[in-house]
């Protein structure tokens, strides 16, 4: 078969919604963008337990500091179901965490900003993780079968996510004059992060049309984002927190709320290395990753040393 | 040792949701034994009691067919129609068959 012919028969199964294993032929370029995309949303999984952990010795109860670990776990545990299912691309685990360090790769743009006070941890699992929710519900029908079983079991676990964080927001709401005060400033500062999750907007965003058209992604960037606007800005009025844009509007007509543009700029800058945090949660990466070095080291030799006994003693 | 940072050897993990179903697969972890395996696999893919028995398998171990040879390698049960029962004519009127 000629390549032609091979990527002819690869899109009419696309086309026909089959997902593709890994040992199944795919273009180089699918193989790539597969990687890139994946690899950087499993570092946003991890990268983004910092933000969180930063208050998880500062929650004001103790039943908030349970749900504040485990939904920080439940994070760690998906960046490795990423990690584990960008691995049967045949890259290994090593590269990508280099691909990271050396900012190669990159993470979501969200998590270089700081939390500043503890209804930032209410702002992040509710228009975060409810950001992350919109995006990973779409992608539990990519064409890339080790992606699409990801998704599916990262989707169940998210809903608790977002639920905790907007408990956090409503107890603050119906607190005292300061509580809805912080609640209302993290809303400020998260809102317009949370939008820039989707990605630039369709008609500049670099990948989009080939991953569309080969079902890595399933909607475009505006559409996703245009669907957490509505959703969300019900839920903020729901509980007396105002959208900070002067702009929003319903649109009778289209049944979807208006918003302002956003400031894409700072979005490049942040990416591009120069948001608030982007040096510190770097650094805090390969800190702590040269460090568990040894654990690494010691939990090999030991398992050499099993193997040893036992091949001595049967 | 080929691993860079010891990132640890890979393997995949199957886990029996409840009594009587098959182990299915869930996904890979890595680790240096096969403790680590269990443990590792128990931490990742069961926090909310997804799991009553876990199996884990060095990834080397696993020999997968692929899908460039599935006509071949399957086509030996294209010709064998009588092994489904809608092949055979029973008569009418036999019932529960
Ligand atoms: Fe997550
Ligand atoms: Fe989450």
């Amino acid at each position: 078969m000629t390549e032609e012919q091979k990527l002819e028969q690869f899109q009419a199964r696309i086309d026909a919604e089959e997902k593709i294993e890994p040992k199944d032929w795919m273009p180089e370029e699918y193989r790539k963008a597969l990687i890139r995309q994946m690899s950087q949303h499993a570092h946003s999984e991890v990268i983004g337990m910092q933000p969180e952990g930063n208050w998880a010795l500062r929650a004001p109860t103790l039943r908030a500091k349970k749900i504040l670990l485990a939904k920080i776990q439940d994070e760690g545990g998906h960046g490795l179901y990423l990690y584990s299912a960008t691995e049967t691309l045949g890259i290994d685990r090593d590269t990508m965490i280099e691909q990271l360090h050396e900012g190669k790769a990159k993470y979501s743009s969200v998590f270089n900003y700081p939390t500043l006070n503890w209804a930032d941890i209410g702002a992040i699992g509710w228009l975060v993780d409810g950001a992350a929710i919109v995006n990973q519900i779409s992608l539990q029908r990519t064409s890339f079968g080790s992606y699409s079983r990801a998704m599916i079991r990262i989707c169940k676990e998210e809903s608790f996510h977002q639920r905790q964080g907007y408990e956090i927001m409503t107890t603050m709401m119906n607190g005292t004059p300061e509580q809805k005060e912080m609640a209302q400033d993290a809303m400020n500062r998260w809102w317009a992060p949370a939008l820039m999750m989707f990605g630039p907007p369709d008609n500049d965003s670099a990948h989009s049309k080939q991953s569309l058209k080969w079902k890595i992604k399933r909607e475009s960037n505006d559409v996703l984002r245009q669907r957490f606007i509505d959703k969300t800005i019900d839920q903020a009025h729901f509980i007396g927190l105002e959208i900070p844009d002067k702009n929003i509007r319903f649109n009778k007509e289209t049944e979807h709320w208006e918003t302002s543009p956003l400031d894409w700029n700072e979005f490049k800058q942040v990416i591009n290395g120069n948001g608030p945090c982007n040096h510190q949660r770097l650094n805090h990466h390969i800190k702590y990753h040269n460090e568990g070095n040894w654990v690494r080291e010691a939990a090999l030799a030991f398992a050499e040393n099993e193997m040893k006994l036992e091949t001595t003693t049967n | 040792m080929d691993n860079k940072q010891n990132q640890l050897p890979l393997w995949e993990v199957f886990i029996q949701g409840k009594n009587g179903n098959p182990h299915r697969h869930a996904g890979s972890i890595h680790a240096s034994d096969k403790n680590m395996a269990l443990q590792n696999a128990r931490d990742i893919y069961t926090r909310r009691g997804e799991g009553r028995s876990i199996w884990v398998v060095k990834s080397d171990n696993i020999i997968a067919s692929t899908l460039d040879e599935e006509g071949e390698f399957f086509d030996t049960t294209d010709d064998k129609v009588y092994r489904h029962p809608t092949f055979y004519k029973v008569p009418e009127g036999v019932k529960n068959m």
